[in-house]
């Protein structure tokens, strides 16, 4: 049972799924970081990017992996109009108000994805999607390896972005201290759509990441960010480190526990454990107490 | 009390329906209205008044529909009966999340989410608990006797569902004049300052949240009893949650008669909906959704504000035409 031939295996699987998760949890926690709001609507958002994949590839022949060069711009200029045209000037500022405005936003893309598309599930063939490579004395699935490597990628990318370009400074700016950013001219309003177009750019990258091996449907992307929540509150809201290794605990734990209690006490633990974080650690594992 | 006599002609005026009309469709229509404008007003002496968002009232409405249809159907408890434990069931898991969520000193954000987690628990463990009949659901045994809390026709139903919602209604008004009620505003308006001046804020809240929850399991209750039906998706799902806050949220959020309002555009549009597309599913809540964040951008008071601006227009205008006839 405990033996490393089993072991090892469900541990990299668990690290290859948790590295997509990290991903989704990025751009939450990023926008959680600079908005200092919590986007209801990002499941839905995944959702659409899924489909987006999906189309793409059936009607216009794109490899996914392909599709995420065209999808990750375009979903950075969705989110980016969302943020500019539609969060940020219907919440006239208050808190309460975004909370309903991106809950309406995900009823609205949820269902306008079921009335379009039904609620039927949709699976894509690839030559390449039972392909595997043996890791010391493990099989992991290609695709999983690419996503991997996909995630740390972008993760360093967006380090890369936020340390040394004049907009991640400014993100960073308004993320510490909005009134003293905006008193030293930086576009509050512009620096928060491009956060938002920066964290549903992250979804359209997982979206791609995840369809070779995963199914779309209306309510695809709610699983995962139901996962998503609970690693952000895990690594502590606003954390991008946290996000990460949150996002990679989580995946190792869903994978031994699937190998050691089935499936479908999955999905509960991780509920429980999202409802016992948020009731006694709040502010995160890794980050500081609020 | 103020306000008093408008809830009466309000309450009265919707008595007459079935005088008007025996019509089924019509009929349908009202009691499932009032059932929204019932869960809409739990959700709003909370959510409204207290200020703390719930994305979960689908947990006490569950839990209402659940254990009303349970103890009938397991237990032979007579169903008024049971209808009144499942309101007092609906309490307590109000009071439970309630107490462990502010004594977490969860808000805002953190409070919607952990609300959502819980419906979401109880959604699945309803889905594959042996007690509640797991995916199959429970069915009502059909037992058309008054003592059964069932009738041959709509019209008792009618009355009584207006009953409720005349009940949450006056609770409300009542906890609005109240010593409590200035609490729960204070709490909304600033709970720092509010703490800072005695009010003791979680036992507050949670009162709020237990009265709250009781009025949205009544809903739940009188659901089971009206379609005799209830599964893990129809009562704990996501759509009750969104609708709960949905009318309030449209017809005026912290106002007495916000739900009932809200309930009648909410349910009018949906109505609206199917007639043009016929029975396709998602396109009610994708005009939910549009109107929710309609009514936040434009009229973040709902119905209720635009009324009451409607009339300090009229108002205006009225002594400005009685100035200058007095000048003239």
């Amino acid at each position: 049972m405990f033996t490393p031939v089993i072991l090892v295996p469900a541990v990299l699987n668990g690290l290859m799924t948790g590295a997509v998760y990290a991903l989704i949890a990025l751009g939450l926690t990023l926008i959680y970081g600079v908005l200092h709001i919590i986007n209801f609507a990002h499941g839905a958002l995944l959702t659409a990017a899924m489909f987006a994949a999906f189309f793409a590839h059936k009607l216009l022949g794109f490899d996914p992996y392909m599709a995420a060069i065209g999808l990750s711009p375009l979903f950075f200029l969705i989110g980016y109009g969302l943020q500019r045209y539609v969060i940020g000037p219907a919440a006239h500022g208050e808190d309460r108000n975004i909370l309903l405005v991106t809950l309406g936003l995900a009823v609205v893309i949820e269902n306008a994805l079921l009335y379009a598309f039904r609620a039927d599930t949709r699976t894509i063939n690839l030559p390449y999607a039972f392909d595997v490579v043996e890791i010391g004395t493990a099989f992991i699935a290609v695709s999983r390896v690419i996503a991997f490597a996909t995630v740390i990628a972008v993760a360093l990318l967006l380090w890369i972005l936020m340390r040394f370009t004049r907009t991640g400074k400014a993100i960073r700016a308004v993320a510490k201290e909005k009134l003293g950013a905006e008193l030293s001219g930086i576009d509050v309003a512009h620096i928060y759509a491009v956060t938002f177009g920066i964290g549903t750019a992250c979804l359209a990258i997982a979206a791609c990441l995840l369809l070779p091996t995963y199914y779309v449907n209306p309510h695809a992307g709610n699983a995962f960010v139901l996962v998503a929540f609970t690693i952000v509150v895990l690594g502590g809201m606003g954390s991008v480190a946290g996000a990460l290794l949150g996002g990679l605990f989580v995946g190792v734990v869903e994978s031994l526990s699937g190998l050691y209690l089935g499936e479908s006490l999955g999905q509960i633990g991780i509920f429980v454990m999202f409802i016992l974080v948020l009731l006694f650690r709040p502010s995160g594992l890794f980050g500081a107490r609020a | 009390m103020k306000g008093t006599s408008t809830i009466l002609v309000v309450l009265a005026l919707l008595a007459l329906v079935p005088v008007l009309t025996t019509s089924n469709v019509v009929l349908n229509f009202l009691v499932t209205t009032l059932l929204i404008a019932l869960v809409g007003q739990g959700w709003n002496l909370l959510g409204g008044y207290g200020g703390q968002y719930s994305f979960g009232h689908a947990a006490f409405f569950g839990t209402g529909a659940y254990v009303t249809a349970i103890l009938q159907m397991r237990y032979g408890v007579n169903a008024w009966l049971g209808f009144v434990l499942a309101i007092a069931a609906g309490a307590l898991v109000g009071a439970i999340i309630g107490a462990m969520s502010f004594r977490s000193g969860l808000r805002g954000s953190y409070f919607a989410l952990v609300t959502l987690a819980f419906a979401e628990v109880l959604r699945i463990i309803a889905s594959v608990a042996p007690i509640t009949g797991a995916g199959v659901g429970t069915l009502i045994k059909l037992d058309l006797r008054p003592e059964a809390f069932q009738f041959q026709s709509r019209v008792p139903f009618y009355f009584i569902a207006l009953a409720l919602v005349a009940a949450s209604l006056i609770i409300v008004r009542m906890i609005e004049d109240s010593r409590f009620g200035a609490y729960l505003v204070a709490v909304r308006e600033n709970e720092d300052a509010a703490r800072a001046l005695g009010v003791d804020v979680n036992a507050v809240k949670l009162a709020a949240m237990t009265v709250s929850a009781a009025i949205t399991a009544a809903a739940g209750g009188f659901y089971a009893q009206y379609f005799l039906f209830v599964d893990s998706g129809i009562a704990y799902g996501p759509w009750i949650s969104v609708e709960a806050l949905l009318a309030p949220i449209i017809g005026g959020v912290g106002t007495v008669f916000g739900p009932l309002l809200g309930a009648l555009v909410v349910k009018t549009l949906g109505e609206l909906a199917k007639l043009v597309t016929g029975d396709a599913p998602g396109l009610d809540l994708v005009i939910y959704g549009g109107v929710l964040v309609l009514v936040v951008a434009f009229a973040p008071r709902g119905i209720a504000g635009l009324i009451a601006d409607a009339r300090r227009l009229v108002r205006r205008f009225h002594d400005k035409a009685t100035m200058e006839r007095g000048n003239g």
